[in-house]
Protein backbone atom coordinates (compact mmCIF):
# COMPACT_ATOMS: atom_id res chain seq x y z
CA UNK A 1 0.00 0.00 0.00
CA UNK A 2 2.39 2.44 0.75
CA UNK A 3 4.90 1.28 -2.06
CA UNK A 4 1.54 2.10 -4.19
CA UNK A 5 1.01 5.90 -2.87
CA UNK A 6 4.82 6.93 -3.30
CA UNK A 7 4.59 5.54 -6.79
CA UNK A 8 1.36 8.01 -7.28
CA UNK A 9 3.32 11.16 -6.21
CA UNK A 10 6.14 10.21 -8.36
CA UNK A 11 3.85 10.05 -11.42
CA UNK A 12 1.87 12.97 -10.52
CA UNK A 13 5.31 15.15 -9.62
CA UNK A 14 6.89 13.65 -12.87
CA UNK A 15 3.02 15.05 -14.50
CA UNK A 16 3.59 18.46 -13.33
CA UNK A 17 7.60 18.66 -14.51
CA UNK A 18 7.05 17.66 -17.74
CA UNK A 19 3.86 19.79 -17.97
CA UNK A 20 5.38 22.81 -16.81
CA UNK A 21 8.51 22.61 -19.46
CA UNK A 22 6.55 22.26 -22.29
CA UNK A 23 4.00 24.62 -20.82
CA UNK A 24 7.26 27.00 -20.77
CA UNK A 25 8.14 26.15 -24.56
CA UNK A 26 4.70 27.46 -25.68
CA UNK A 27 4.37 30.37 -22.66
CA UNK A 28 7.88 32.09 -22.97
CA UNK A 29 7.33 33.53 -26.52
CA UNK A 30 3.68 34.85 -25.93
CA UNK A 31 5.53 36.25 -22.32
CA UNK A 32 8.22 37.73 -24.48
CA UNK A 33 5.60 39.31 -26.65
CA UNK A 34 3.64 40.67 -23.97
CA UNK A 35 6.17 42.41 -22.47
CA UNK A 36 7.86 43.78 -25.74
CA UNK A 37 4.57 45.25 -26.29
CA UNK A 38 4.58 47.35 -22.92
CA UNK A 39 8.27 48.44 -23.43
CA UNK A 40 9.60 51.94 -24.74
CA UNK A 41 11.27 51.42 -27.77
CA UNK A 42 14.64 51.90 -26.33
CA UNK A 43 14.14 49.29 -23.62
CA UNK A 44 12.96 46.83 -26.45
CA UNK A 45 16.59 46.85 -27.89
CA UNK A 46 18.65 46.39 -24.65
CA UNK A 47 21.17 43.79 -23.79
CA UNK A 48 20.63 42.24 -21.04
CA UNK A 49 17.42 41.64 -22.39
CA UNK A 50 14.99 43.10 -19.04
CA UNK A 51 12.64 39.91 -17.87
CA UNK A 52 10.58 42.26 -16.03
CA UNK A 53 10.32 45.87 -17.51
CA UNK A 54 11.59 48.08 -15.45
CA UNK A 55 8.96 51.02 -17.20
CA UNK A 56 5.63 49.92 -18.87
CA UNK A 57 4.20 52.17 -21.22
CA UNK A 58 1.47 51.69 -23.93
CA UNK A 59 2.68 54.23 -26.36
CA UNK A 60 3.44 50.85 -29.03
CA UNK A 61 -0.38 50.56 -29.01
CA UNK A 62 -0.89 54.16 -29.64
CA UNK A 63 1.23 54.11 -32.35
CA UNK A 64 -0.52 51.15 -33.40
CA UNK A 65 -4.07 52.85 -33.70
CA UNK A 66 -2.61 56.65 -34.49
CA UNK A 67 -0.57 55.90 -37.70
CA UNK A 68 -1.72 52.86 -38.91
CA UNK A 69 -5.41 52.71 -38.38
CA UNK A 70 -5.40 49.27 -36.36
CA UNK A 71 -8.78 50.15 -35.08
CA UNK A 72 -10.40 49.81 -38.67
CA UNK A 73 -8.51 46.50 -39.45
CA UNK A 74 -9.69 45.19 -36.80
CA UNK A 75 -13.40 46.31 -37.45
CA UNK A 76 -12.40 44.50 -41.23
CA UNK A 77 -11.29 40.98 -39.34
CA UNK A 78 -14.45 41.10 -37.13
CA UNK A 79 -16.79 42.12 -40.30
CA UNK A 80 -15.42 39.38 -42.47
CA UNK A 81 -14.84 36.74 -40.18
CA UNK A 82 -18.06 36.95 -38.93
CA UNK A 83 -19.69 37.06 -42.25
CA UNK A 84 -17.80 34.23 -43.75
CA UNK A 85 -19.01 31.94 -40.81
CA UNK A 86 -22.53 32.66 -41.12
CA UNK A 87 -22.34 32.20 -45.04
CA UNK A 88 -20.60 28.96 -44.98
CA UNK A 89 -22.77 27.68 -41.98
CA UNK A 90 -25.92 27.92 -43.72
CA UNK A 91 -24.55 26.59 -47.26
CA UNK A 92 -22.72 23.35 -45.41
CA UNK A 93 -26.31 22.78 -43.49
CA UNK A 94 -28.02 23.13 -47.08
CA UNK A 95 -25.66 21.00 -48.67
CA UNK A 96 -25.85 18.26 -45.78
CA UNK A 97 -29.27 18.32 -44.99
CA UNK A 98 -29.37 17.46 -49.12
CA UNK A 99 -26.73 14.90 -48.78
CA UNK A 100 -28.08 13.14 -45.62
CA UNK A 101 -31.73 13.47 -46.02
CA UNK A 102 -33.05 14.05 -49.98
CA UNK A 103 -32.92 11.40 -51.95
CA UNK A 104 -31.93 11.95 -55.36
CA UNK A 105 -30.23 10.70 -58.49
CA UNK A 106 -26.53 11.21 -58.29
CA UNK A 107 -26.46 12.19 -54.76
CA UNK A 108 -23.32 9.78 -53.58
CA UNK A 109 -21.36 11.12 -56.92
CA UNK A 110 -21.63 14.64 -56.01
CA UNK A 111 -20.77 13.93 -52.23
CA UNK A 112 -17.38 12.40 -53.69
CA UNK A 113 -16.38 14.42 -56.30
CA UNK A 114 -17.08 17.57 -53.49
CA UNK A 115 -14.82 15.33 -51.28
CA UNK A 116 -12.21 15.15 -54.14
CA UNK A 117 -11.75 18.58 -54.15
CA UNK A 118 -9.97 18.18 -50.91
CA UNK A 119 -6.77 17.17 -52.84
CA UNK A 120 -6.66 20.56 -54.52
CA UNK A 121 -4.70 22.50 -52.60
CA UNK A 122 -5.87 26.38 -52.16
CA UNK A 123 -2.51 27.40 -53.12
CA UNK A 124 -2.69 25.97 -56.54
CA UNK A 125 -5.95 27.47 -57.28
CA UNK A 126 -4.45 31.11 -55.89
CA UNK A 127 -3.04 32.55 -59.69
CA UNK A 128 -6.33 31.80 -61.58
CA UNK A 129 -9.15 32.46 -58.64
CA UNK A 130 -7.02 36.12 -58.26
CA UNK A 131 -7.63 36.45 -62.18
CA UNK A 132 -11.60 35.60 -61.66
CA UNK A 133 -11.80 37.84 -58.74
CA UNK A 134 -9.79 40.83 -60.05
CA UNK A 135 -11.87 40.43 -63.63
CA UNK A 136 -15.30 40.56 -61.61
CA UNK A 137 -14.25 44.02 -60.02
CA UNK A 138 -13.82 42.53 -56.31
CA UNK A 139 -10.19 43.47 -55.79
CA UNK A 140 -10.28 45.19 -52.40
CA UNK A 141 -13.45 44.44 -51.05
CA UNK A 142 -15.02 41.97 -48.29
CA UNK A 143 -16.85 39.89 -50.81
CA UNK A 144 -13.49 38.62 -52.36
CA UNK A 145 -12.50 36.84 -48.91
CA UNK A 146 -16.14 36.11 -48.33
CA UNK A 147 -17.27 34.63 -50.87
CA UNK A 148 -14.77 31.10 -50.90
CA UNK A 149 -16.81 30.79 -47.74
CA UNK A 150 -19.34 28.99 -49.87
CA UNK A 151 -17.99 26.32 -50.50
CA UNK A 152 -16.49 24.34 -47.61
CA UNK A 153 -16.33 20.16 -48.01
CA UNK A 154 -14.89 19.52 -44.27
CA UNK A 155 -17.86 21.52 -42.89
CA UNK A 156 -20.56 19.61 -44.90
CA UNK A 157 -18.81 16.15 -44.83
CA UNK A 158 -18.63 16.73 -40.72
CA UNK A 159 -22.69 18.19 -41.02
CA UNK A 160 -23.53 15.06 -43.69
CA UNK A 161 -22.42 12.45 -40.49
CA UNK A 162 -23.92 13.90 -37.55
CA UNK A 163 -27.35 14.80 -39.63
CA UNK A 164 -27.64 11.24 -40.26
CA UNK A 165 -27.98 10.49 -36.90
CA UNK A 166 -31.48 12.17 -36.38
CA UNK A 167 -34.32 9.79 -37.31
CA UNK A 168 -36.35 10.03 -40.42
CA UNK A 169 -39.36 10.40 -38.23
CA UNK A 170 -38.83 13.99 -37.10
CA UNK A 171 -38.96 14.88 -40.82
CA UNK A 172 -41.86 12.84 -41.83
CA UNK A 173 -44.12 14.04 -38.75
CA UNK A 174 -43.50 17.53 -40.43
CA UNK A 175 -43.89 16.82 -43.03
CA UNK A 176 -47.53 15.61 -42.62
CA UNK A 177 -47.86 18.74 -40.25
CA UNK A 178 -47.15 20.74 -43.90
CA UNK A 179 -44.07 22.14 -42.94
CA UNK A 180 -41.38 22.78 -46.12
CA UNK A 181 -37.76 20.85 -46.12
CA UNK A 182 -36.57 25.04 -45.23
CA UNK A 183 -38.50 24.79 -42.16
CA UNK A 184 -37.47 21.17 -41.24
CA UNK A 185 -33.83 22.10 -42.05
CA UNK A 186 -33.67 25.29 -40.08
CA UNK A 187 -36.33 24.64 -37.24
CA UNK A 188 -35.65 21.18 -36.40
CA UNK A 189 -32.67 19.83 -37.33
CA UNK A 190 -30.07 22.55 -36.85
CA UNK A 191 -31.41 23.37 -33.20
CA UNK A 192 -30.94 19.33 -32.75
CA UNK A 193 -27.62 19.62 -34.30
CA UNK A 194 -26.19 22.81 -31.98
CA UNK A 195 -23.07 21.15 -30.82
CA UNK A 196 -21.90 19.89 -34.38
CA UNK A 197 -23.40 23.21 -35.75
CA UNK A 198 -21.20 25.12 -33.49
CA UNK A 199 -18.17 23.07 -33.67
CA UNK A 200 -18.10 23.53 -37.33
CA UNK A 201 -18.69 27.14 -36.73
CA UNK A 202 -16.06 28.02 -34.59
CA UNK A 203 -13.09 26.00 -36.47
CA UNK A 204 -14.64 27.99 -39.96
CA UNK A 205 -14.23 30.98 -37.44
CA UNK A 206 -11.01 30.46 -36.74
CA UNK A 207 -10.02 29.31 -40.34
CA UNK A 208 -11.40 32.84 -41.17
CA UNK A 209 -9.98 34.84 -38.62
CA UNK A 210 -6.35 33.74 -39.30
CA UNK A 211 -6.70 33.00 -43.29
CA UNK A 212 -3.64 35.13 -44.83
CA UNK A 213 -2.67 33.78 -48.20
CA UNK A 214 -5.88 34.93 -49.96
CA UNK A 215 -7.16 37.98 -48.46
CA UNK A 216 -2.96 39.28 -49.01
CA UNK A 217 -4.08 38.53 -52.43
CA UNK A 218 -7.32 40.26 -52.55
CA UNK A 219 -6.70 43.28 -49.89
CA UNK A 220 -3.55 45.55 -50.51
CA UNK A 221 -5.62 48.85 -49.44
CA UNK A 222 -4.35 49.48 -45.87
CA UNK A 223 -8.50 50.28 -45.26
CA UNK A 224 -9.66 46.83 -46.26
CA UNK A 225 -6.70 44.70 -44.87
CA UNK A 226 -7.48 42.18 -42.00
CA UNK A 227 -5.30 41.25 -39.57
CA UNK A 228 -2.88 39.00 -40.59
CA UNK A 229 -2.53 40.99 -43.63
CA UNK A 230 -1.97 44.05 -41.74
CA UNK A 231 -0.12 42.23 -38.95
CA UNK A 232 2.59 41.28 -42.43
CA UNK A 233 2.12 44.89 -43.73
CA UNK A 234 3.02 46.03 -40.49
CA UNK A 235 6.19 43.58 -40.03
CA UNK A 236 7.65 45.11 -43.43
CA UNK A 237 7.43 48.62 -42.26
CA UNK A 238 7.97 48.56 -38.77
CA UNK A 239 11.06 46.86 -39.11
CA UNK A 240 13.22 46.76 -36.00
CA UNK A 241 10.50 47.87 -34.20
CA UNK A 242 9.48 44.82 -32.30
CA UNK A 243 7.28 47.03 -29.65
CA UNK A 244 4.72 48.19 -32.28
CA UNK A 245 4.75 44.47 -34.07
CA UNK A 246 4.25 42.79 -31.13
CA UNK A 247 1.75 44.88 -30.23
CA UNK A 248 -0.15 44.06 -32.99
CA UNK A 249 -0.02 40.84 -32.98
CA UNK A 250 -1.33 40.56 -29.08
CA UNK A 251 -3.96 42.27 -30.19
CA UNK A 252 -5.01 39.56 -32.78
CA UNK A 253 -4.45 36.74 -30.98
CA UNK A 254 -6.77 38.08 -27.74
CA UNK A 255 -10.45 37.35 -29.60
CA UNK A 256 -9.82 34.41 -30.84
CA UNK A 257 -8.49 33.14 -27.31
CA UNK A 258 -11.73 34.61 -26.02
CA UNK A 259 -14.03 33.12 -28.72
CA UNK A 260 -12.17 29.98 -28.01
CA UNK A 261 -12.18 29.82 -24.40
CA UNK A 262 -16.25 30.18 -24.76
CA UNK A 263 -17.04 27.91 -27.01
CA UNK A 264 -14.90 25.52 -25.74
CA UNK A 265 -17.52 23.60 -23.49
CA UNK A 266 -19.54 23.62 -26.62
CA UNK A 267 -17.00 21.53 -28.77
CA UNK A 268 -18.96 18.18 -29.89
CA UNK A 269 -16.12 15.03 -29.52
CA UNK A 270 -13.53 17.84 -28.51
CA UNK A 271 -11.06 19.29 -30.60
CA UNK A 272 -9.80 16.79 -32.95
CA UNK A 273 -12.71 17.39 -35.36
CA UNK A 274 -10.63 20.39 -36.05
CA UNK A 275 -7.92 17.40 -38.66
CA UNK A 276 -8.46 18.41 -42.01
CA UNK A 277 -8.52 22.18 -43.10
CA UNK A 278 -10.80 22.96 -46.04
CA UNK B 1 -39.17 5.27 -59.07
CA UNK B 2 -36.69 6.61 -61.17
CA UNK B 3 -39.39 9.14 -61.54
CA UNK B 4 -39.67 9.75 -58.08
CA UNK B 5 -35.35 9.89 -58.00
CA UNK B 6 -35.36 12.60 -60.59
CA UNK B 7 -38.24 14.42 -58.81
CA UNK B 8 -35.81 14.12 -55.64
CA UNK B 9 -32.95 16.02 -57.45
CA UNK B 10 -35.52 19.06 -58.30
CA UNK B 11 -36.37 19.37 -54.47
CA UNK B 12 -32.80 18.65 -53.56
CA UNK B 13 -31.20 21.46 -56.02
CA UNK B 14 -32.00 24.11 -53.83
CA UNK B 15 -30.03 22.93 -51.08
CA UNK B 16 -27.12 22.28 -52.73
CA UNK B 17 -26.93 25.34 -55.17
CA UNK B 18 -25.04 27.48 -52.75
CA UNK B 19 -21.93 24.94 -52.20
CA UNK B 20 -22.17 23.88 -56.13
CA UNK B 21 -21.87 27.03 -56.99
CA UNK B 22 -18.85 28.02 -54.46
CA UNK B 23 -17.59 24.25 -56.01
CA UNK B 24 -17.61 25.80 -59.58
CA UNK B 25 -16.49 29.55 -58.20
CA UNK B 26 -13.41 28.37 -55.94
CA UNK B 27 -12.38 25.26 -57.44
CA UNK B 28 -13.49 23.34 -60.42
CA UNK B 29 -13.19 26.45 -63.03
CA UNK B 30 -10.00 27.93 -61.02
CA UNK B 31 -8.11 24.35 -61.33
CA UNK B 32 -8.41 23.93 -65.18
CA UNK B 33 -8.23 28.01 -65.56
CA UNK B 34 -4.67 27.44 -64.02
CA UNK B 35 -3.97 24.04 -66.31
CA UNK B 36 -4.66 26.31 -68.95
CA UNK B 37 -2.82 29.25 -68.07
CA UNK B 38 0.24 26.80 -66.99
CA UNK B 39 0.96 26.76 -71.11
CA UNK B 40 1.48 29.98 -71.51
CA UNK B 41 3.76 32.96 -70.66
CA UNK B 42 1.01 35.34 -69.60
CA UNK B 43 2.82 38.32 -67.48
CA UNK B 44 -0.48 38.92 -65.70
CA UNK B 45 0.01 42.71 -66.74
CA UNK B 46 -2.68 43.17 -68.58
CA UNK B 47 -6.22 42.16 -68.60
CA UNK B 48 -6.78 39.03 -70.37
CA UNK B 49 -9.90 36.93 -72.58
CA UNK B 50 -9.18 33.08 -72.19
CA UNK B 51 -11.22 32.25 -75.00
CA UNK B 52 -9.84 34.77 -77.25
CA UNK B 53 -7.60 33.24 -80.49
CA UNK B 54 -5.26 36.29 -80.13
CA UNK B 55 -4.62 35.40 -76.45
CA UNK B 56 -3.52 32.24 -77.09
CA UNK B 57 -1.55 33.04 -80.27
CA UNK B 58 0.69 35.65 -78.31
CA UNK B 59 0.73 33.71 -75.06
CA UNK B 60 1.05 30.09 -76.20
CA UNK B 61 4.19 27.89 -75.39
CA UNK B 62 3.42 24.77 -74.55
CA UNK B 63 4.60 22.50 -71.86
CA UNK B 64 7.93 25.13 -71.95
CA UNK B 65 7.10 26.00 -68.23
CA UNK B 66 7.14 22.57 -67.17
CA UNK B 67 10.39 21.89 -68.60
CA UNK B 68 11.94 24.75 -67.47
CA UNK B 69 10.83 24.08 -63.93
CA UNK B 70 11.84 20.57 -63.78
CA UNK B 71 15.50 21.47 -65.34
CA UNK B 72 15.83 24.51 -63.03
CA UNK B 73 17.98 24.03 -60.33
CA UNK B 74 15.76 26.76 -58.50
CA UNK B 75 12.78 24.14 -58.03
CA UNK B 76 15.06 21.66 -57.07
CA UNK B 77 15.97 24.09 -54.71
CA UNK B 78 12.93 24.42 -53.03
CA UNK B 79 12.36 20.74 -52.95
CA UNK B 80 15.34 20.49 -51.09
CA UNK B 81 14.29 23.55 -48.20
CA UNK B 82 11.21 21.28 -48.02
CA UNK B 83 12.83 18.02 -47.61
CA UNK B 84 15.56 19.55 -45.25
CA UNK B 85 12.61 21.41 -43.06
CA UNK B 86 10.60 17.80 -43.28
CA UNK B 87 13.61 15.89 -41.66
CA UNK B 88 13.50 18.11 -38.91
CA UNK B 89 9.77 18.83 -38.56
CA UNK B 90 8.27 15.44 -38.36
CA UNK B 91 10.55 14.08 -35.56
CA UNK B 92 10.64 16.82 -33.59
CA UNK B 93 6.61 17.55 -34.05
CA UNK B 94 5.31 13.72 -33.78
CA UNK B 95 7.66 13.54 -30.52
CA UNK B 96 6.35 16.46 -28.78
CA UNK B 97 2.67 15.85 -29.73
CA UNK B 98 2.92 12.37 -28.57
CA UNK B 99 4.21 13.53 -25.45
CA UNK B 100 1.54 16.04 -24.73
CA UNK B 101 -1.07 13.50 -25.79
CA UNK B 102 0.13 10.84 -22.98
CA UNK B 103 0.63 13.81 -20.90
CA UNK B 104 -2.46 14.72 -20.29
CA UNK B 105 -3.91 11.30 -20.92
CA UNK B 106 -4.34 10.99 -17.46
CA UNK B 107 -6.58 13.42 -16.23
CA UNK B 108 -5.03 15.47 -12.93
CA UNK B 109 -5.40 19.14 -11.06
CA UNK B 110 -4.67 21.16 -13.75
CA UNK B 111 -4.49 18.93 -17.27
CA UNK B 112 -7.23 21.14 -18.33
CA UNK B 113 -5.07 24.41 -17.57
CA UNK B 114 -2.25 22.79 -19.86
CA UNK B 115 -4.25 21.64 -22.53
CA UNK B 116 -5.79 25.07 -23.13
CA UNK B 117 -2.43 26.91 -22.79
CA UNK B 118 -0.82 23.87 -25.30
CA UNK B 119 -3.72 24.63 -27.48
CA UNK B 120 -3.23 28.45 -27.74
CA UNK B 121 -0.36 28.56 -30.53
CA UNK B 122 -2.70 26.88 -32.55
CA UNK B 123 -5.43 29.98 -32.34
CA UNK B 124 -2.78 32.23 -32.71
CA UNK B 125 -2.25 33.11 -36.95
CA UNK B 126 0.76 32.40 -38.44
CA UNK B 127 1.34 35.62 -38.96
CA UNK B 128 1.41 36.55 -35.69
CA UNK B 129 3.23 33.58 -34.73
CA UNK B 130 5.88 34.32 -37.09
CA UNK B 131 6.01 37.84 -36.01
CA UNK B 132 6.51 36.37 -32.92
CA UNK B 133 9.26 33.84 -33.60
CA UNK B 134 11.23 35.99 -35.45
CA UNK B 135 11.78 38.55 -32.63
CA UNK B 136 12.42 35.55 -30.18
CA UNK B 137 15.30 34.69 -32.80
CA UNK B 138 16.55 37.76 -33.09
CA UNK B 139 20.46 37.37 -32.73
CA UNK B 140 21.23 40.23 -30.93
CA UNK B 141 17.98 40.61 -28.35
CA UNK B 142 16.16 37.84 -28.68
CA UNK B 143 14.82 35.49 -25.98
CA UNK B 144 16.42 32.74 -27.09
CA UNK B 145 19.88 33.50 -27.34
CA UNK B 146 19.75 35.24 -24.51
CA UNK B 147 18.04 31.92 -22.80
CA UNK B 148 21.45 29.60 -24.63
CA UNK B 149 24.02 32.46 -23.02
CA UNK B 150 23.02 31.61 -19.80
CA UNK B 151 23.94 27.79 -20.20
CA UNK B 152 27.06 28.99 -22.08
CA UNK B 153 26.03 28.43 -25.65
CA UNK B 154 26.63 30.51 -28.00
CA UNK B 155 23.50 30.95 -30.64
CA UNK B 156 23.87 31.17 -34.41
CA UNK B 157 22.10 34.45 -35.78
CA UNK B 158 19.13 32.31 -36.53
CA UNK B 159 16.97 33.89 -39.84
CA UNK B 160 19.79 35.80 -40.75
CA UNK B 161 22.24 32.91 -41.22
CA UNK B 162 21.84 30.18 -44.29
CA UNK B 163 22.19 27.47 -42.46
CA UNK B 164 20.73 27.82 -39.40
CA UNK B 165 16.81 30.23 -40.91
CA UNK B 166 15.06 26.59 -41.69
CA UNK B 167 15.83 25.71 -37.86
CA UNK B 168 14.70 28.62 -36.50
CA UNK B 169 10.86 28.30 -39.18
CA UNK B 170 11.65 24.31 -37.77
CA UNK B 171 11.41 25.58 -34.28
CA UNK B 172 8.49 27.76 -34.83
CA UNK B 173 6.73 25.30 -36.96
CA UNK B 174 6.78 22.84 -33.94
CA UNK B 175 6.01 25.45 -31.46
CA UNK B 176 2.84 26.32 -33.33
CA UNK B 177 1.46 22.61 -34.69
CA UNK B 178 2.40 20.60 -30.94
CA UNK B 179 -0.80 21.13 -29.56
CA UNK B 180 -2.87 20.32 -32.42
CA UNK B 181 -1.32 17.11 -33.39
CA UNK B 182 -0.85 16.81 -29.54
CA UNK B 183 -5.18 16.53 -29.30
CA UNK B 184 -5.30 14.63 -32.02
CA UNK B 185 -3.47 11.73 -30.50
CA UNK B 186 -5.24 12.42 -26.72
CA UNK B 187 -8.27 11.47 -28.66
CA UNK B 188 -6.78 8.20 -29.76
CA UNK B 189 -5.19 7.46 -26.63
CA UNK B 190 -8.79 8.04 -25.08
CA UNK B 191 -10.30 5.58 -27.50
CA UNK B 192 -7.83 2.58 -26.37
CA UNK B 193 -10.04 0.10 -24.17
CA UNK B 194 -8.28 -0.20 -21.20
CA UNK B 195 -9.19 -3.64 -21.01
CA UNK B 196 -5.88 -4.31 -23.10
CA UNK B 197 -3.91 -2.40 -20.57
CA UNK B 198 -5.36 -4.68 -17.53
CA UNK B 199 -4.64 -7.83 -19.32
CA UNK B 200 -1.10 -6.87 -20.18
CA UNK B 201 -0.76 -5.52 -16.55
CA UNK B 202 -1.62 -9.14 -15.75
CA UNK B 203 0.35 -10.37 -17.56
CA UNK B 204 3.28 -8.61 -15.77
CA UNK B 205 4.06 -6.02 -19.02
CA UNK B 206 6.06 -3.53 -17.50
CA UNK B 207 5.63 0.62 -18.22
CA UNK B 208 7.87 0.77 -21.70
CA UNK B 209 6.22 -2.69 -22.89
CA UNK B 210 3.26 -1.23 -22.57
CA UNK B 211 4.01 1.75 -24.96
CA UNK B 212 5.52 -0.10 -27.61
CA UNK B 213 3.16 -3.19 -27.76
CA UNK B 214 -0.28 -1.88 -26.69
CA UNK B 215 -0.24 2.26 -26.97
CA UNK B 216 1.94 2.51 -30.37
CA UNK B 217 0.18 -0.21 -32.48
CA UNK B 218 -3.41 1.00 -31.43
CA UNK B 219 -2.78 4.76 -31.99
CA UNK B 220 -1.06 3.98 -35.36
CA UNK B 221 -4.26 4.55 -37.64
CA UNK B 222 -3.78 8.59 -36.16
CA UNK B 223 -0.12 8.70 -36.04
CA UNK B 224 -0.56 7.46 -39.54
CA UNK B 225 -2.71 10.64 -40.33
CA UNK B 226 -0.82 12.86 -38.43
CA UNK B 227 1.94 11.91 -40.12
CA UNK B 228 0.32 12.16 -44.02
CA UNK B 229 -1.17 15.61 -42.83
CA UNK B 230 1.67 16.96 -41.11
CA UNK B 231 3.55 16.03 -44.68
CA UNK B 232 1.30 17.27 -46.80
CA UNK B 233 1.28 20.74 -44.85
CA UNK B 234 4.88 20.60 -45.09
CA UNK B 235 4.85 21.06 -49.23
CA UNK B 236 2.42 23.98 -48.34
CA UNK B 237 4.14 26.01 -46.10
CA UNK B 238 3.93 30.00 -46.43
CA UNK B 239 3.17 32.26 -44.17
CA UNK B 240 5.98 31.53 -41.34
CA UNK B 241 8.50 31.46 -44.71
CA UNK B 242 7.67 35.09 -45.83
CA UNK B 243 7.01 36.77 -42.86
CA UNK B 244 10.55 34.96 -40.91
CA UNK B 245 12.61 34.95 -44.00
CA UNK B 246 11.03 36.22 -46.95
CA UNK B 247 12.56 33.20 -48.68
CA UNK B 248 16.21 34.25 -47.64
CA UNK B 249 18.94 34.45 -46.53
CA UNK B 250 20.44 34.10 -50.22
CA UNK B 251 17.02 32.22 -50.91
CA UNK B 252 18.24 29.29 -48.62
CA UNK B 253 14.46 28.91 -47.34
CA UNK B 254 12.75 29.42 -50.54
CA UNK B 255 9.80 26.96 -50.88
CA UNK B 256 7.06 26.06 -53.15
CA UNK B 257 4.21 28.50 -52.48
CA UNK B 258 5.95 31.28 -52.08
CA UNK B 259 7.89 30.98 -55.01
CA UNK B 260 3.82 30.91 -56.40
CA UNK B 261 3.10 33.99 -54.92
CA UNK B 262 6.60 36.03 -55.91
CA UNK B 263 6.04 34.52 -59.79
CA UNK B 264 3.08 35.48 -60.09
CA UNK B 265 2.51 38.51 -58.09
CA UNK B 266 6.03 40.14 -57.98
CA UNK B 267 8.18 38.94 -61.13
CA UNK B 268 5.11 38.73 -63.52
CA UNK B 269 5.24 35.64 -64.68
CA UNK B 270 1.51 34.30 -64.20
CA UNK B 271 1.97 31.17 -66.70
CA UNK B 272 5.08 29.76 -65.06
CA UNK B 273 3.59 30.31 -61.82
CA UNK B 274 0.77 28.31 -62.88
CA UNK B 275 2.67 25.77 -64.09
CA UNK B 276 3.84 25.64 -60.75
CA UNK B 277 0.79 25.42 -59.19
CA UNK B 278 -0.22 22.12 -60.88
CA UNK B 279 3.15 20.54 -59.63
CA UNK B 280 1.88 21.51 -56.33
CA UNK B 281 -1.41 19.73 -57.40
CA UNK B 282 0.47 16.89 -58.20
CA UNK B 283 2.78 16.70 -55.31
CA UNK B 284 -0.32 16.50 -52.92
CA UNK B 285 -2.11 14.44 -55.43
CA UNK B 286 0.39 11.86 -55.27
CA UNK B 287 0.99 11.54 -51.45
CA UNK B 288 -2.83 11.33 -51.37
CA UNK B 289 -3.31 8.75 -53.47
CA UNK B 290 0.10 6.92 -51.69
CA UNK B 291 -1.92 7.05 -48.54
CA UNK B 292 -4.93 5.34 -49.47
CA UNK B 293 -2.82 2.43 -51.28
CA UNK B 294 -0.66 2.00 -47.98
CA UNK B 295 -2.88 2.76 -45.50
CA UNK B 296 -4.66 -0.98 -46.02
CA UNK B 297 -1.28 -2.73 -45.58
CA UNK B 298 0.13 -2.40 -42.42
CA UNK B 299 -2.37 0.36 -40.04
CA UNK B 300 -4.13 -1.40 -37.36
CA UNK B 301 -7.62 -0.43 -37.62
CA UNK B 302 -9.56 -2.44 -34.63
CA UNK B 303 -8.91 -0.27 -31.16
Amino acid sequence: MMHKKSKNIFSTVRFYVFALIIGLMIAVPFYWMAITSLKTESAVLTYPIEWIPTQITLENYTELFSSFSFGRVVLNSCIVSVAYTLVALTSCCMAAFAFAKLPFRGRDTILRIFIATLMIPAQSTLVPLFMIFNGMGLTNSYFSVILPSLFRVTGIFMLVQNMKTIPNDFIDAARIDGASYFTILFRIIVPLLGPAVATVGIITFMDSWNEYLWPLVMLTDTDMMTLPVALSTLSGMYERNFGVQMAGSLISIIPIVIVFLAAQRKFKDGLSLGGIKG
Amino acid sequence: MNNKKTKGLLTALPFLMPSIGGFLLISLIPILYSLALSLTSYSGLKGLDIFSAEFWQQNFVGLENYQKILSDSEFRDSLLHIGYFIILYIPLMMAASLGIATLLNKPRKGSVFFRVLFYIPVLTSWVAGAIIWRWVLDPQYGVLNDLLAKVGIQGPAWLQDGNWAMVGIVLASVWKDMGFYGLIFLGGLKNINPEYYEAAQMDGAGKTQKFFKITLPMLSPIIYFALVLSLINAFMIFAQVMIMTGGGPYGSTEVIVERIYNYAFHYHKMGYASALSWILFAIVFVLTFIQQKAQKKWVNYDA
